[in-house]
């Protein structure tokens, strides 16, 4: 449905842009209806600026996005609206996403007014409720408040219910939950899973490797702007073929386990950290930027 | 006993009156105990850890006092309280690594510090530079501007500069949020080793990820709505809780190998009650499945067992 092919993002940096950051080099990779496929980076690894121009926020310096087939840089004005219909994005600060001088009803009336002009106003409530109905919200404790009211996993709920007013088909769900409690945060996340089961595409962007554990069919792991490993979840965190990946999984604070002092942390060699190492096959549907792989 | 809490109470003055933030909590650090902080948003665990070195503003202290090493900490007089911050009482802030002055070299901005508290550069310098390499940082540190380091390496700075008169209490606000894991294991250990040489006596570790506090410390005290819920070892904590609160929170945890087609985790329905004017009783209860009519009256913080306390009438009982 989804696919990013050979996507790079050059920044111009320093003064008057002389300098050129690399943010995002050569990344491919592909999203089924109904795929949940996590990006997981440390801060700085680019993770964000993919998702940025999935949604058109940032453009590609080379490589192409298409969906569906067609190029997502070439749309021109009525076929990016319909774009944006179908593909929506959800951010970190729910705080953010919301004008705080006005209701928040006033996010979703825009969806109203801007792309399904023809209901007419009770057929607006009926589907209004419907979709704050599969984000499980009570429209009473939502609509006519302002966004100081409510708290940020009603917030990112409501965010989602404004999506489902259109045809998503795919979400990019940036950091979603990470300014979320741990009460509430997981709720948020088994949201993402309904969606999934209604045939939405993710692309679940964290740095937190349980969360993309718990919720994501496919990972990519991102490092300065490379992916040095992709495939199935379960191959990924159960058989880390990169060392940087394994250094992150040996990283991640368990509940049960506590850190072995004595443990060999993998840190990943210079001819990994060259970056130029090609994706190479490691087992079905697992790929690690590795040298001498076979 | 190094840091002793009784009955301590702060609360915030706003025009619709006071919100209860910090609403009675009695608890004690023990020389050389990483206690964890833990508790979602709200629930007064930065509130405590600011009353305890500097109040704000609005904060204002309504009862309850503070001993450190045997002393009483004037919470209330911020002049008074001068002479233990930095010697006796250090913090490690929240944005760590936006807490330094982004216009002066980092040996110049720890010079004017010490200096503000009558200490001679000179002299410390050698153990300064001692702790830096320690970490991992060398000296060339020292003449270069914040915006030089990277953020790992401006938390080290932090860490040391805060350590360095060798505090009794060292207040670490969620010191390892912003950082990647890597980075993350690295500082929490490093903490352990500072209290392992002694730089601190007794540390408070505050943070809402209970996993990486089973990591580092020794006990963790949870809390909720301005109350404590429950403490005792981290291990007891994470592996065996016994709050009804404590349990649900980590259950709410996603842990790397729990996937959401085998196993799907659920958080706690509702949210923490408002704290301007907070229900009598436990504050827990309307979200709590086990509550029942004696939870209108408030549960007292007390020992379940050999160094655990529980607030909870099921607890307590049992």
């Amino acid at each position: 449905m989804l696919e990013v092919s050979g996507v790079t993002k050059i920044f111009k940096t320093g003064m008057f842009g002389r300098e050129l950051t690399t943010a995002v080099s050569d990344v491919s990779f592909a999203v089924q209806p109904g795929e949940v496929i996590s990006l997981i980076g440390e801060s700085g690894s680019g993770k964000t600026t993919v998702g940025r121009m999935i949604l058109r926020l940032t453009e590609p310096t080379a490589g192409a996005i298409t969906f569906d087939g067609h190029d997502v840089a070439s749309l021109g004005r009525r076929e990016l609206r319909r774009y944006y219909a179908h593909v929506q994005g959800v951010f970190q600060d729910p705080f953010s996403s919301y004008n705080p001088v006005f209701k928040v009803d006033r996010v979703l009336g825009m969806i109203h007014s801007s792309y399904l002009r023809d209901l007419s106003a009770s057929e607006w409530k009926t589907k209004l409720q419907k979709s704050l109905e599969a984000v499980s919200l009570e429209p009473a404790d939502v609509l006519g408040k302002y966004p100081h009211q409510l708290s940020g996993g009603q917030l990112q709920r409501l965010m989602i219910a404004r999506a489902l007013l259109l045809e998503l088909q795919f979400l990019v769900a940036d950091e979603i939950i990470s300014m979320l409690d741990a009460s509430t945060r997981i709720d948020v996340l088994n949201l993402l899973g309904d969606l999934k089961a209604r045939g939405v595409g993710i692309l679940f962007i964290t740095h937190d490797l349980s969360l993309g554990n718990y919720i994501s069919d496919r990972t990519l792991i991102l490092r300065r702007g490379r992916v040095v490993e992709m495939g199935a979840t379960e191959k990924v965190y159960g058989n880390p073929a990169h060392p940087y990946t394994q250094m992150l999984l040996t990283s991640v604070p368990h509940l049960t386990e506590r850190w072995d002092p004595t443990a060999q942390v993998p840190t990943p060699t210079p001819a990994d950290e060259d970056g130029d190492a090609p994706l190479v096959k490691v087992a079905d549907d697992h790929f690690a930027a590795i040298r001498g792989a076979t | 006993m190094s840091l002793a809490v009784d009955d301590l109470r702060v609360y915030y003055r706003t025009l619709r009156g006071d919100v209860r933030a910090l609403d009675g909590v009695t608890f004690t650090v023990a020389d050389g105990e990483i206690m964890g902080l833990a508790g979602e948003s709200g629930c007064g665990k930065t509130t405590l850890g600011k009353s305890l070195i500097r109040l704000d503003g609005r904060m204002r202290v309504i009862g309850g006092t503070v001993h450190l090493d045997g002393t009483e900490l004037p919470l209330s007089d911020d002049g008074a309280m001068n002479a233990f911050r930095f010697r006796e009482v250090s913090i490690v802030p929240q944005y760590a690594m936006s807490a330094m002055n982004p216009i002066r070299k980092i040996g110049r901005m720890i010079s004017e510090l010490l200096d503000s508290r009558d200490v001679s550069y000179d002299e410390t310098l050698p153990e300064l530079s001692r702790r830096l390499a320690l970490v991992g940082l060398d000296d060339a540190v020292l003449d270069r501007y914040p915006i030089e380091l990277s953020g790992g390496m401006k938390q080290r700075v932090v860490m040391v500069l805060s350590t360095l008169m060798n505090p009794s209490l060292l207040i670490a606000d969620e010191l390892t949020s912003a950082l990647d894991v890597s980075t993350q294991k690295a500082v929490a250990e490093m903490l352990v080793e500072f209290r392992d040489r002694k730089f601190v006596k007794s540390t408070i570790v505050i943070t809402h990820d209970l996993s990486i506090l089973y990591q580092m410390a020794d006990t963790i005290l949870v809390m909720y709505a301005g109350k404590l819920v429950e403490k005792a070892s981290a291990a007891q904590i994470t592996q065996d809780p016994k709050h009804p609160y404590t349990q649900l929170l980590l259950g709410s945890l996603p842990e790397v190998g729990v996937r959401f087609a085998e196993r799907r985790l659920s958080g706690i329905p509702g949210r923490p009650p408002s704290l301007l004017n907070p229900p009598t009783g436990c504050r827990f209860r309307a979200r709590c499945p086990l509550a029942f009519e004696k939870c209108a009256e408030e549960p007292p913080f007390v020992e379940i067992g050999p160094n655990r306390h529980a607030a909870c009438w099921k607890v307590g009982a049992a």
